[in-house]
């Protein structure tokens, strides 16, 4: 029961991040592998706006996560715009991702130097409660319970929103919905935004939740990340929740009946026998789409 | 001649370094002449070092047997790798690369018989600057006859249109598989070089990060020319010597810096010279053209 | 009609819920020009697809030579004397026009690569005679100035013909022609028919798809009319322009 309930909880945060890593790949068709990077410069945000600012929690975590979709949306604009004509976009839009996340990171190492940083102590009061014989703190309850809001606003957002339906449209083909006059443009810098932002929410999630953030510290997650949205299928958002909960349940018991060493081979085992497999992913359709 | 000699020992590092580097860009290089993006070669560099420098220490195996299986090793890894990634889609094969690439830095991390994250030290220096620079001469050497012929014309058909590719006979599976297969083995070889020029060997050297500056390296130089990769290692092994000498006017780390420098030069190239360094002539000589006939 | 070179047996491909080619049925003789017409979205490019190997039937089957071949992968299918064009050009465009021809020689030239590293003669000299055999075609298809043009520098009409130099170097059986004259002005439509004419007294064989259909009418032996997927019409130029299934569904769709 312990262990599912920290499963839960590392789940939220898998999930999270790779709900941005699914929603930009299944609208442009693109990987953007500066998506952790993003993670990591929000989690530094937020502890700059809690620890030099003073600024409750409460109003650190939304001013984060709204820097890191204004940062999706420089990203896109950089990195990915200029060679949406090119032929080898794909390639090029990779390259130039990984350009924009080594930036990222040399910043944040600039800034902040390449040591652990804390949140000041007390920023979420710590408290524990007992729920069928295990213990949750509240910073738990909190993260899964801001996960699951931000859940439901995507999947409202996404099913009920002019947006929502602009967005699948353009996932589904940019020269129909430019046809059918959908601003493609603009949608696309709204999916960079959106996924950058749950990116960001993730990352300050996951630096309360450990509490160290340092500049390296989306290496991990990032392949988390991708183990998570191959699993779920390339492109789809309920495959990205669910894998995201399986990855994380399982990583917490291998933890605790295999040894913690064991604990990043799980994502990887998982990718390669997907791609051997099932390269669609469990809820995946399109992942063998012919040129 | 005393100056030399001195220049030489001072830069004697350097002088390997761009070497190893040219080697590591080629091993990007071979796949992205055929335009796929392998992201594990971090990971062949780190079987081939650590092969190498097992049979060297611990099997007392001659230098050259170990460099040699230190590349066939990766080599023959990249083949259950590759196989079940080339009938998919191109990204895929970046995916499945950098989890590759991270699950051989895991393993060594947790491997005991070779320290884990300690690595290896003390490893007799046998590799020296023109046994790097040699190699790098080989690859390009082979590189270098590649293009032209059947195989060449094959891959560069593959990177300008698989599909129609494949309408002409080209099995095309087989030459990307072939591609990941020769760029595993030369990123095993300077794997095995390194470990033997610089005494030692650890998973840390072999994460992403490095993954990275090879793109940089290749992509920067140019992916067009089977020589763009080496000139680009060349320029961007130099300018980290020039940056730490400029670091500390601009109140900025090297470390950090040379970061900031390699991505922003990755950026700029790719977005405004994609055909990298190496096409910079044919692109002035076309604007000088230009504004003559304007 | 048995002794076809490419027999088409009840083909079909569904896109989700439509029928791009429904149960068609067609055979190209050796040395015959064939014509495959119908109105647009009829299912002809869908036919070419489907015969090169770019897309698998959902049901039916292709027979070349006596041997199956639906459902390969397109390099065999290529390998077994199979060549193609596409409609919407598909040249390699950093590639000069005499290096997309060599590419289409791919299944005939024999590997030098081993020859080469070593610096033997005999790799310079099969690529000198390859070398040759690309400017023979190019200067055939009437290209013999542009030959070390890149392919994306050329106008339309040179890239179709360069196209057409591209598959004939693979000395194919069968020659798949998407549209090979669309956007050609009528002095390169003529040279392209001629061309048409020229490769199938060699004895190949050619499956014509195109819209001009004074052209249509000019080179092919036989035409096999499409409309939505199915078989509608198929026999001489004569018979077929007689074909009152034929006139309504042209004109019941003009264009």
């Amino acid at each position: 029961m312990q262990q599912a309930v920290n499963g839960l909880f590392l789940g939220s945060i898998y999930a999270l991040f790779a709900l941005g890593y699914t929603l930009v790949f299944g609208v442009l068709d693109i990987l953007n592998l500066a998506h952790a990077a993003v993670f990591m410069l929000a989690s530094f945000v937020a502890l700059f706006l809690v620890g030099r600012s003073g600024l409750h929690i409460l109003v650190a975590f939304p001013l984060a996560v709204l820097f890191a979709g204004l940062l999706g949306v420089v990203l896109e604009r950089v990195a990915f715009r200029p060679l949406r004509a090119r032929a080898d976009s794909n390639i090029s839009g990779l390259i130039s991702s990984i350009a924009m996340a080594t930036v990222f990171e040399a910043l944040a190492l600039w800034i902040w130097g390449p040591n652990v940083s804390r949140f000041p102590f007390g920023t979420i009061p710590e408290r524990q409660f007992q729920v069928a014989g295990a213990v949750i703190s509240r910073l738990q309850l909190t993260i899964v319970a801001v996960a699951v809001a931000i859940f439901l606003l995507l999947t409202w957002l996404v099913t009920r929103t002019r947006l929502g339906r602009e967005v699948r449209a353009v996932a589904e083909s940019p020269r129909a919905a430019r046809i059918l006059g959908v601003d493609v443009d603009r949608v696309i810098a709204w999916s960079f935004f959106i996924s950058s932002a749950l990116g960001g929410a993730a990352g300050v999630l996951f630096g309360l939740a450990f509490n160290a953030i340092q500049p390296d510290m989306g290496r991990g997650v990032e392949l988390k990340g991708l183990a998570v949205i191959i699993l779920g299928g390339m492109g789809s958002m309920p495959g990205a929740v669910v894998a995201g909960f399986a990855l994380g349940l399982t990583e917490v018991f291998v933890v605790a009946h295999l040894g913690a060493s064991w604990r990043d081979a799980i994502s990887f085992a998982g990718l390669f026998l997907i791609l051997v497999l099932r390269p669609r992913g469990l809820f995946g359709a399109a992942a063998l789409r012919e040129a | 001649m005393e100056w030399l000699q001195e220049t030489y020992a001072t830069y004697q590092s350097t002088l390997a370094y761009i070497g190893l580097n040219g080697l590591l860009a080629l091993s990007v290089y071979t796949t992205l002449s055929c335009g796929q993006l392998a992201l594990g070669n971090a990971g062949f560099a780190a079987i081939g070092a650590y092969a190498a420098t097992l049979l060297t220490m611990k099997a007392g195996a001659p230098f050259g047997l170990s460099l040699l299986l230190g590349a066939l090793l990766p080599a023959l890894v990249a083949v259950p790798l590759g196989l079940p990634v080339f009938r998919i889609r191109g990204v895929f094969l970046a995916i499945a690369t950098i989890g590759f690439g991270e699950v051989v830095r895991i393993g060594l991390v947790n491997w005991e018989y070779v320290n884990g994250a300690q690595g290896i030290v003390a490893i007799p220096q046998k590799a020296s600057v023109g046994l790097v620079w040699i190699c790098l001469a080989g690859a390009l050497f082979v590189l270098s006859r590649i293009r032209g012929s059947k195989w060449g014309f094959a891959l560069e058909a593959i990177r300008e249109d698989e599909p129609a590719a494949r309408t002409m006979g080209i099995h095309t599976a087989r030459y990307k598989l072939a591609m990941l297969v020769l760029g595993a083995a030369l990123a095993g070889l300077a794997g095995g070089l390194e470990a033997h020029f610089t005494f030692m060997v650890a998973p840390n050297g072999f994460s992403f990060g490095r993954v990275v500056d090879m793109l940089v390296f290749a992509v920067v130089g140019g992916a067009g020319a089977f020589y763009g990769p080496a000139i680009g290692a060349a320029f961007l092994t130099l300018l980290p010597e020039v940056l730490r000498e400029v670091s500390p006017h601009l109140g900025i780390e090297p470390g950090p810096l040379r970061m900031l420098v390699n991505g922003l030069v990755l950026l700029a190239v790719i977005l405004f010279l994609p055909q990298g360094l190496v096409s910079l002539p044919a692109w002035w000589r076309e604007r000088l053209a230009s504004r003559r006939s304007a | 009609m048995s002794a076809g070179l490419l027999q088409v047996e009840q083909l079909e491909r569904t896109f989700g819920g439509l029928r791009a080619v429904d149960g068609a049925s067609f055979a190209v003789r050796p040395g015959e020009v064939h014509g495959l017409i119908g109105p647009n979205g009829a299912g002809k490019t869908t036919v070419i697809n489907l015969v090169s190997g770019l897309l698998a039937p959902t049901g039916g089957e292709i027979v070349l030579e006596g041997r199956p071949i639906h459902g390969l992968p397109p390099h065999d299918i290529a390998g077994r004397g199979v060549a193609r064009t596409f409609q919407n050009i598909r040249l390699f465009p950093e590639l000069t026009a005499r290096d997309n021809v060599l590419v289409g020689q791919h299944r005939r030239r024999r590997p030098s690569l081993a020859a080469r590293m070593l610096l033997l003669r005999s790799a310079r000299e099969e690529e000198r005679q390859a070398g040759e055999r690309a400017a023979a075609l190019l200067t055939q298809v009437g290209l013999s100035e542009r030959v070390a043009e890149r392919a994306r520098n050329l106008s339309y009409g040179e890239q179709r013909r360069v196209e057409i130099a591209r598959a004939l170097a693979s000395e194919p059986r069968l020659l798949l022609l998407d549209e090979p004259t669309a956007g050609m002005n009528p002095v390169e439509v003529q040279a392209v028919a001629a061309l048409i004419r020229q490769v199938a007294s060699g004895g190949r064989s050619v499956l014509l798809v195109e819209h001009n259909v004074r052209l249509v009418m000019d080179v092919c032996h036989r035409i096999t009319v499409l409309n939505f997927g199915r078989v509608i019409a198929e026999g001489t130029p004569a018979e077929v322009s007689r074909d009152p299934a034929v006139i309504a569904a042209y004109l019941g769709n003009p264009k």
